[in-house]
């Protein structure tokens, strides 16, 4: 369960759309983008936005991720929220930003932009307590939730709500739904024997589960599962939770 | 490998990962074991409330030791030598081995009985006896089966824990030798058997220290075997080897933390023994040693220390719920890591014990998921440090954070391609137009893709691109209805 206590609907949010899901998945920031503004929101896209700055981060090259984080902060400057279609990217503004920038003269930009971002599934169901209509046909599916979103920003329980409205779904549990997949960013590419003995675990809890849909609010395990799930020739394609909802509701 | 082998931490890690993942006996083994114990641990924290702040009491005492840590060993040592206990400093793992290879010679010593000591395994001492003529045996059962079968502990609590009970069945049948049993009683009887006797023939009896009284002069040491109790009391001269950071201020910061000692470990409320060592035996006592000597290990620590955030390292109580529920050392086992400390807290400690150039390699195999630090009983951010280790074998020797002491080996594994690399990577992602024009690139060659990734496509089909980028698609959107998403140029 999330801790932190949320505001009032906005009538503006900039939507900072993550490096992975603007290359490989753009249709999931599109339905983040197009959920928002059904619930009469203003997204504003800042158009100098890249990449959060979390692989150099991860790697340890401090000083490459402050240089690209930076870039990040100088284009969200308005004090409207921050919504991220992903936990991880959404951790990184609220928890390493401040770690980045502290006693710097960018401490205070960087605690403002971290007490503003929400992850977008987190902002649907408890900044815009958003009421959704299921028009899609019976379906199973199984969510995955990021390691960011399990305990960096505890976060799943809003996921599962917006997941629990939908009449027509059935929301199915996998074995072990709290370990990780394996991604890890650079971890994937530096220990990529782990990395796959952890993606081919998660992907037998998940087609154990029967499901005929993988959901996710992160793209960057998606592109990890679905990718292993491909190769091993299962059945069980994935979608960011946000493309699932605008499909099944418009 | 008996004993860590710095030198082979980094060398040899990627063949260990790659055997260990090809063993599929050892990953049912570590599979099996690590979520029964993983249950177990929940099944004593049934509420997540009384866990953390059972935790944040526990954190609380740790870092108030921490903070006082150069008065409290002063005050230790006082009060042990008050209490008859002789205290030795050991700066290193030389250094601490030599002391009780004096000692040993001073009591015209060859037998030793050892209870469960993980710095004892640190610092190399069963290998240093051996070398010196001197036998050295383990009696916690777990040590003793992987003594028996000449490799190290693959878990600081269960040191036996990659093996099933058939592969101790059949070492006990080879090597004791005795005729082939798989009952986990009779196997035990076995064991406790031919320790006995061991325990009446030996000259000196090593152990560990879980917590070290600095008001009182005593030695706390949980255990569970009552092996710790016969180690420490039958022979007539008892060494107790302790990591300097093991030290509190008095007894009652002991019950919080042994409460998440024991609950986190093994998931039990209390363990079998919990012994307080106070001194020798005395002039009107009729049992307990002659001697008992101290030595107070540094190997590192104080470099530990002297660093604010790698300070939260010596937090530890030694408990390897880091490791049970770690998703990576459930894969590999203890072993891959090549060193004493496994798992998270290895991944922190090895390193800064034997530099970054030695053991460094092991922090990247780790995909930063937080498991370890939620199940951490006194908090420690071992991700955060995991990262600041990565940090500071790749960047320049000569870089380090103002007031920090220098990590050993900083620097050592940094990779001119790789640093190049992100520097490549920074310029891309601060510059707006250029990531943008990447973009578009990007879309439009999605075509030339490679099919292959290296490693990545061993188990994945390669990510491809999509048509559109974000970016173009809401610029488009914009542009084609001005109502919709506004384009910030800001």
């Amino acid at each position: 369960m999330t801790h932190r206590s949320y505001p009032p609907k906005p009538s503006r949010v900039y939507f900072y759309g993550t490096c992975l899901v603007d290359v490989l998945f753009p249709e999931a920031g599109l339905h983040g983008i197009q959920l928002l503004e059904r619930e009469g929101i203003e997204v504003v896209f800042p158009s100098a936005q890249s990449c959060c700055a979390q692989p150099a981060f991860n790697a340890g090259y401090d000083q490459e991720a402050r240089e690209v984080a930076l870039a990040q902060l100088a284009c969200m400057p308005e004090n409207i929220p921050v919504v991220v279609p992903s936990a991880s990217c959404a951790a990184m503004f609220i928890d390493a930003y401040p770690k980045l920038f502290a006693n710097s003269p960018h401490a205070s930009a960087a605690q403002h932009l971290a007490d503003r971002t929400f992850e977008l599934l987190e902002f649907l169901a408890e900044v815009c307590r958003i009421q959704l209509q299921d028009k899609g046909e019976p379906i199973a599916v199984v969510a995955h939730h990021s390691c960011s979103a399990l305990r960096h920003l505890k976060v799943v329980q809003p996921a599962e709500q917006l997941l629990k409205q939908l009449a027509n779904v059935a929301l199915l549990q996998q074995q072990r739904p709290d370990e990780c997949c394996g991604f890890g960013g650079t971890f994937a590419v530096k220990e990529p024997e782990i990395s796959g003995a952890m993606v081919e675990d998660k992907c037998n809890n998940l087609v154990a589960t029967g499901a005929n849909r993988l959901v996710s609010g992160d793209c960057s395990c998606m592109m990890n599962i679905v990718g292993a799930l491909e190769k091993r020739g299962d059945n069980l394609p994935g979608q960011h939770i946000a493309t699932f909802l605008w499909e099944r509701t418009q | 490998m008996s004993h860590t082998d710095p030198g082979d931490i980094n060398r040899k890690f990627r063949l260990r990962v790659v055997d260990a993942l090809g063993d599929e006996e050892l990953r049912d083994n570590f599979r099996g074991a690590m979520d029964f114990l993983v249950r177990k641990r929940a099944t004593m924290f049934p509420d997540p409330k009384e866990l953390e702040s059972l935790s944040q009491l526990g954190e609380a005492i740790r870092q108030q030791a921490l903070q006082q840590l150069p008065e409290l060993l002063e005050q230790l040592e006082a009060s042990c030598t008050r209490n008859g206990i002789q205290v030795h400093w050991a700066e290193n793992a030389e250094q601490a081995n030599s002391i009780v290879l004096e000692l040993m010679h001073k009591h015209d010593a060859s037998r030793m009985i050892k209870g469960k000591s993980m710095a004892s395994e640190e610092i190399g001492l069963n290998a240093f006896l051996e070398h010196h003529g001197i036998e050295a045996l383990e009696s916690d059962m777990g040590e003793y089966i992987v003594q028996l079968d000449q490799t190290a502990p693959s878990h600081i609590i269960m040191p036996a824990i990659h093996k099933n009970k058939q592969q101790i069945a059949q070492l006990f049948h080879e090597k004791i030798p005795v005729d082939y049993t798989e009952d986990v009683d009779q196997l035990i009887g076995i064991g406790r058997d031919v320790l006995r006797q061991k325990f009446h023939a030996a000259d000196v009896g090593l152990s560990g220290v879980n917590f070290a009284l600095a008001d009182s002069g005593t030695l706390c040491l949980v255990e569970n075997e009552g092996n710790g109790r016969m180690s420490t009391t039958i022979p007539k001269v008892h060494i107790a080897l302790c990591g300097i950071e093991k030290v509190l201020r008095t007894l009652s910061d002991v019950p919080p933390l042994y409460r998440l000692l024991t609950r986190s470990a093994t998931g039990q409320a209390i363990t079998t023994y919990f012994n307080m060592i106070s001194g020798p035996r005395g002039s009107d006592e009729l049992d307990g040693p002659q001697e008992v000597h101290l030595i107070l290990l540094d190997n590192g620590r104080s470099r530990m220390y002297g660093d604010p955030e790698l300070q939260a390292t010596l937090r530890c109580i030694r408990c390897g719920s880091c490791m049970n529920h770690c998703p990576v050392y459930t894969k590999i086992g203890g072993h891959a890591y090549g060193s004493t400390y496994p798992g998270p807290i290895g991944q922190v400690v090895s390193p800064q014990i034997w530099g970054l150039d030695q053991a460094g390699s092991i922090t990247q195999a780790c995909s930063l998921n937080g498991a370890c630090k939620d199940a951490c009983p006194v908090n420690i951010p071992l991700p955060d440090l995991i990262r600041r280790l990565r940090h500071d074998a790749s960047q320049p020797a000569g870089s380090a954070i103002p007031q920090s002491a220098v990590t050993l080996g900083r620097g050592s594994l940094r990779k001119p391609l790789e640093a190049l690399t992100w520097r490549v990577w920074s310029q891309l992602n601060r510059s707006p137009r250029l990531y943008r024009v990447l973009l578009w690139l990007v879309a439009r060659l999605r075509f030339l893709a490679p099919a292959k990734l290296g490693p990545w496509t061993h188990y994945r089909t390669p990510p491809r691109p999509a048509q559109r980028s974000l970016h173009e698609l809401v610029a488009k959107r914009s542009a084609t209805s001005p109502t919709k998403t506004s384009l910030d140029h800001a």
